[in-house]
């Protein structure tokens, strides 16, 4: 199987504050790959850098074949028509209604009549199961719904690539449940690609090919749902039994308690 | 000790003018950028006219209600001083010079920079801190042409026609409290003014003046806006600066825009 993303001795920064280190990632061809990790390990940083809207200090990122360090902004843009990215909070234009949001980029980027968009429309909103919605506007629906919808924007083109950026943040277990399931249906249905990062571990776990864990900008572990389950590693266990304690500490580093309250040792 | 604080305070000025310098500069550079990536927008016209309903229609009762009151006072100001030299029926000649030369041009880009300017920063602001404008460019489609141009030409092409409007309705105010409250002679009162204005050194100066401060308030407002930091103090700095910095660039051009217009371009 041929690999759509190859990230390799990947190295990225901001100031002298290295924020991954020696990165070295493969997502193949029809698989669905989840990035796991604490908040601010760096998932979102490489998640952008896949999308080409960060560049690599070291090594390289290819994606389906494009070395993005060797890009410029028309390679670049004409290589993002062929990729879809879901964010975090859904990110849609607040200004356009559903139906506009999911017809936006089809009217952009294409010179496909109206009647045509509009039966495109339709079925894409048929797929997330928002037909009847695409007459309210993003303000007027719930956060699920606004997933579901923004989902459906960035499948607009039938993308070959698609990025996920916390798909499952700050939703309740039924729309958690129906996004999982929508995002491993699509990446099928489709013959796409997808990178899901993410910290949600048992949604994740229930529906991707592979998992990577990224700790502190590197990657820790990695593995199937079987294997990551069946971790015997002290901080792959922590994380997916979510315990408080573990070789992530409770307390962030700082000084001893008694420095900080000015006890003086008797 | 003095020396040092003296060498403190001229590090301090030193930097806070080289901060401003810096930012007049990456204004004009964003400037050129905009002007650069301006042909979707007149390709597709009708995003355009969306932002001259959003800039100069919606902007239309605070411009005209404000031309009329302006226009009054200046009608009582003006009576009130020549008839000390009994010269009241010049009355509407003072009405019409100090309107379409200065306070036309100037106070409606005032108002047009409290109203619709700060209104382009706050909603470009928070489509970036929504990441509504990173949605954008992971669909190949640059925030600049698609977001900020239309916005700016928008806003340049409303600027003249509400200073004209404004003039207009400041002369309707002057008429009402010269020839309808106080009694001007109606006759005197217009062919003074039509012998006294000049279409090319009154009018059009009025137009060029206003369609600068347009292109500065626009300017200014999209920068903002898209140079915002994505939080809401960042977002209502933005939104503050706009206001402050356009008012100080539409006084300041609006002297050197005179002193030419008086001493002639050559």
């Amino acid at each position: 199987m041929t690999n759509l993303v190859e990230i390799s001795n990947l190295n990225f920064g901001y100031g002298s504050r290295l924020v991954l280190k020696g990165i070295n990632l493969t997502v193949p061809k029809g698989s669905l790959v989840a990035i796991m990790g604490l908040s601010g390990c760096g998932k979102t940083t490489l998640l952008r850098l896949i999308g080409g809207q960060l560049q690599a200090r070291d090594g390289s990122v290819t994606v389906a074949g494009h070395h993005l360090n060797d890009m410029n902004q028309d390679e670049l843009y004409a290589l993002r028509r062929r990729l879809g990215m879901l964010f975090q909070f859904g990110a849609l234009f607040t200004d356009l209604s559903v139906y506009d949001n999911v017809a936006f980029q089809m009217r952009e980027h294409t010179r496909l009549p109206e009647s045509v968009i509009r039966d495109l429309t339709l079925m894409k909103l048929n797929a997330v199961g928002l037909r009847g919605v695409q007459s309210l506007m993003p303000s007027e629906m719930s956060g699920g719904m606004a997933r579901r919808v923004a989902l459906a924007r960035a499948t607009a083109l039938d993308p070959e690539l698609i990025l996920y950026d916390e798909p499952f943040a700050g939703l309740d277990p039924i729309s958690l449940g129906v996004i999982g399931q929508l995002i491993r249906r699509l990446n099928d249905a489709l013959g796409a690609t997808s990178v899901l990062v993410t910290h949600d571990v048992q949604e994740s776990l229930k529906i991707v090919d592979y998992v990577y864990f990224v700790s502190e900008g590197v990657i820790v572990a990695q593995g199937t749902p079987d294997q990551i389950r069946a971790s015997t590693l002290p901080f792959v266990h922590q994380f997916i039994w979510g315990e408080a304690d573990g070789p992530m500490p409770f307390h962030y580093p700082s000084r001893t308690m008694s420095d900080d309250l000015g006890l003086k040792e008797v | 000790m003095a020396l040092e604080a003296t060498l403190r305070g001229i590090r301090l000025v030193g930097d806070k003018t080289l901060r401003i310098v810096e930012r007049v500069g990456a204004t004009a550079v964003f400037l050129g950028l905009t002007v650069m990536h301006s042909a979707t927008s007149f390709r597709r016209f009708d995003l355009v006219i969306r932002e001259i309903f959003y800039a100069g229609v919606q902007s239309l009762i605070i411009i005209l209600v404000s031309g009329l009151f302006v226009g009054m006072v200046l009608g009582l100001q003006g009576h009130e001083t020549l008839q000390n030299y009994g010269s009241e029926q010049s009355v509407g000649v003072l009405v019409a010079l100090s309107l379409v030369r200065e306070l036309g041009p100037v106070v409606a880009a005032l108002l047009f920079a409290s109203r619709a300017g700060s209104a382009i920063t706050a909603e470009i602001g928070l489509m970036k801190a929504t990441e509504q404008l990173s949605a954008m460019e992971m669909m190949a489609i640059n925030p600049i042409a698609r977001v900020v141009a239309p916005r700016f030409w928008g806003g340049v092409i409303s600027m003249p026609l509400l200073a004209m409007l404004f003039s207009a309705m400041g002369i309707i105010g002057g008429y009402l409290v010269a020839v309808v409250l106080i009694g001007v002679d109606d006759g005197a009162f217009w062919s003074q003014m039509q012998a006294a204005v000049d279409f090319r050194h009154d009018i059009v100066n009025g137009i060029i003046k206003s369609l600068v401060f347009g292109i500065a308030v626009c300017a200014i407002a999209t920068f903002e806006g898209f140079e915002a930091p994505p939080t809401a103090e960042g977002v209502s700095g933005a939104t503050t600066r706009t206001v402050v910095s356009s008012s100080l660039a539409i006084l300041a051009l609006d002297l050197v825009l005179t002193a030419f217009m008086l001493k002639g371009w050559n």
